[in-house]
């Protein structure tokens, strides 16, 4: 018997089964490839058809986008208040900072934007330099900027800050403290000098024990009792350090579990060649640790941007606080005052998180080490 | 190249504790400029405790390491001074897999030496020709294969311009098919008179090139002697076992 076998054509290439391409495809695949699937998709799409026009009514619709009073809002069948926003509005931006010097503020908003935006351009080249700037000198430049008292430029008490220019200022200073605090606290506890090591331990397990509310609190209770009498210090700046060593060690957390991801061979292959410990972490082991925790390091940014929210506590105005201390506002009191307020705060909110969810996505695919 | 008499690596009576495990137990080798030194013994008998002792990446407890003149104890700086002369490769290859490949091999020159960056080019491209692989220069480790790491592993470590390499079982790592051509540089760079110390179980390999083939078992240094004695004349009774457990597999 023979059975030996030869190919004499080649197979041509066929296009895939029609179902599991084009929209109809798509659906078919992901909304109703089972009955469960076909179930809960069918409910929820229920709710999005009763949900969505009810939301477009009273966003859009009804809304009543101007007037000078509460009074426009408080007729019958009226939507969402947005006058109210809108004469608010330099309020919940600025707070009480002087309305001549908003340009200030607004120099560093612009500033804060010009130097995120080149960071989402793939192509960039100066990226590094622009992170490094927006870490180091943009912090400090900002807060003699909007502080003032030097260049001409009248002093405005930190009391008059408020809005989203607190919001930003808190957040910013928790980010921009909790990377490089962050990162030093994650190699104090993996140090080999038990000193250094117990240290860090303690520091972070005690600052991760309490809730952000008790650190402001102790910040601004607290705090005064234990400095000599006659010395004060700012209201805000009391916040800023207590948010700041809060995240700190959260952040030392996130990025422990990067520096426990990289194999014991990378710091073997450093240092063999030579390398110090220092070169080996920053050159070698920090840059892998990082890009393995974006996704952690994102997160916490996050929440903390969430946090900030907190000062209220302690008598800050943030954005949410003063957005909430003009509803008892009786020239502005409507049925919707406050719904409409608090769906304007948590616009912004969102803004802000959702791009920083996007931005930490694309860097990781970037940063991806094009391995495979 | 004929070795000469100058003694490169100097190691008298070393033993090594992990934890109450005595790992090496009174090793004493001497290894001259341009010697290719071959170890070879059972897992777990210490060998890459041993070369691993030669630039610290273990330390020893009981013993002298001399390398190069410079005589080992707790000192960072000497021990990173002799780092800078002594290249390792491992067995895991160990690249920087967030650096491509020519930055692999310009980060210590250019860190440690503090060479300007257009000379550590130069020297990392130099060296990734000897290999045969400059043009994979500019992907990340993870874009090659096994082979082709291991080799970015050996360039980057002669891009120290080191006196001394150490090899971790540089093949066991890899698919058969490129045990070859990593053992192919290997046995160029040997030609060149570097000296060289290499753990591995490539018998051809040592007989081919080593000047000396040293057994190891328990810690110990067993049997030592050039390789066509060692192979067809063992001493001990362990070597002989050893070896009659190899070529019978
Ligand atoms: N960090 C360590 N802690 C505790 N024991 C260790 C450590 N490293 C090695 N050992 C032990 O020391 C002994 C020698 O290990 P070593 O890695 O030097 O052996 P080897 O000869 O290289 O073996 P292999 O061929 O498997 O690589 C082994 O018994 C091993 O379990
Ligand atoms: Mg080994």
């Amino acid at each position: 018997m023979n059975n030996a076998f030869l190919k004499s054509t080649r197979e041509a290439p066929l296009p895939p089964p029609v179902s599991t391409s084009g929209v109809v495809g798509w659906l078919r695949m992901n909304l109703f490839s089972s009955i469960g699937n076909s179930l809960v998709s069918g409910a929820l799409l229920l709710f999005l058809v009763w949900l969505i026009p009810q939301l477009i009514d009273w966003a859009f619709v009804r809304a009543i986008w101007s007037g000078e009073s509460g009074a426009v809002c408080r007729v019958d069948g009226a939507g969402a208040c947005w006058a109210f926003v809108n004469a608010k509005f330099d309020q919940f931006i600025y707070g009480r900072y002087p309305e001549a010097e908003h340009w200030r503020v607004n120099v560093i908003f612009l500033l804060l934007a010009g130097g995120l935006m080149p960071l989402a351009l793939p192509t960039f080249r100066y990226k590094n330099h622009v992170v490094l700037f927006m870490l180091t000198v943009f912090p400090f430049a900002a807060f003699v900027m909007l502080l003032g008292g030097t260049l001409g430029m009248p002093q405005v008490e930190t009391n008059k800050w408020g809005g989203l220019l607190v919001t930003l200022v808190v957040a910013i200073t928790g980010i921009v403290a909790s990377l490089p605090l962050g990162v030093l606290l994650a190699l104090g506890r993996r140090s080999d000098l038990p000193v250094l090591r117990i240290f860090s331990v303690l520091f972070i397990e005690f600052w991760r024990g309490i809730p952000l509310i008790t650190v402001l609190f102790m910040a601004s209770v607290m705090l005064p009792l234990f400095l000599p009498d006659g010395v004060t210090v700012d209201k805000l700046l009391r916040a800023l350090i207590g948010v700041a060593l809060f995240s700190s060690a959260y952040m030392a957390e996130v990025i422990r579990g990067g520096l426990q991801a990289v194999p014991q061979g990378q710091y073997e292959a450093a240092r063999a060649l030579g390398l110090s410990y220092w070169q080996t972490i920053f050159q070698v082991v920090m840059p892998q640790a990082l890009r393995i925790v974006i996704p952690g390091i994102v997160n916490t940014f996050i929440g903390l941007f969430k946090d900030t929210t907190l000062v209220m506590i302690v008598g800050l105005f943030d954005l949410l606080g003063v957005v909430q201390s003009n509803f008892t506002d009786p020239n502005w009191a409507s049925p919707q005052t406050a719904m409409s307020g608090y769906v304007f705060v948590a616009l912004i909110f969102w803004v802000f998180c959702f791009s920083m969810s996007r931005y930490s996505v694309s860097v990781e695919k970037r940063v991806s080490f094009n391995q495979r | 190249m004929a070795p000469s008499q100058k003694l490169v690596i100097d190691i008298n009576g070393l033993h090594k504790w992990f934890g109450d495990f005595h790992a090496l137990r009174n090793v004493t080798l001497e290894v001259r400029e341009g010697e290719r030194i071959v170890i070879v013994g059972p897992s777990g008998s210490g060998k890459s405790t041993l070369i691993r002792c030669i630039n610290q990446l273990e330390h020893h407890q009981k013993g002298d390491i001399t390398v190069n003149g410079i005589e080992l104890d707790e000192n960072i700086k000497d021990i990173e001074a002799v780092r800078r002369e002594v290249g390792m490769v491992f067995q895991q290859f160990n690249l920087f897999p967030h650096m491509t490949v020519l930055e692999n091999c310009m980060l210590a020159p250019v860190w440690v030496k503090e060479m300007e960056e257009v000379d550590a080019r130069a020297m990392a491209m130099k060296y990734l020709e000897r290999v045969k692989i400059p043009e994979q220069a500019d992907k990340f480790p993870g874009q090659l294969s096994g082979g082709q790491q291991q080799r970015v592993a050996i360039a980057r470590a002669l891009c120290m311009e080191p006196k001394v390499m150490l090899f971790d079982e540089p093949t066991s790592a890899l698919d058969p098919e490129m045990v070859a051509e990593v053992l192919d540089v290997m046995t160029d760079l040997a030609d060149t008179g570097m000296t060289m110390i290499v753990v591995t179980h490539e018998m051809g390999f040592a007989r081919r090139v080593a000047d000396r083939v040293v057994f190891m078992d328990e810690g110990e240094i067993i049997e030592a002697n050039a390789p066509g004695a060692f192979f067809d004349a063992p001493q001990s009774e362990r070597t002989q076992a050893f070896l009659a457990q190899i070529f019978n597999d």
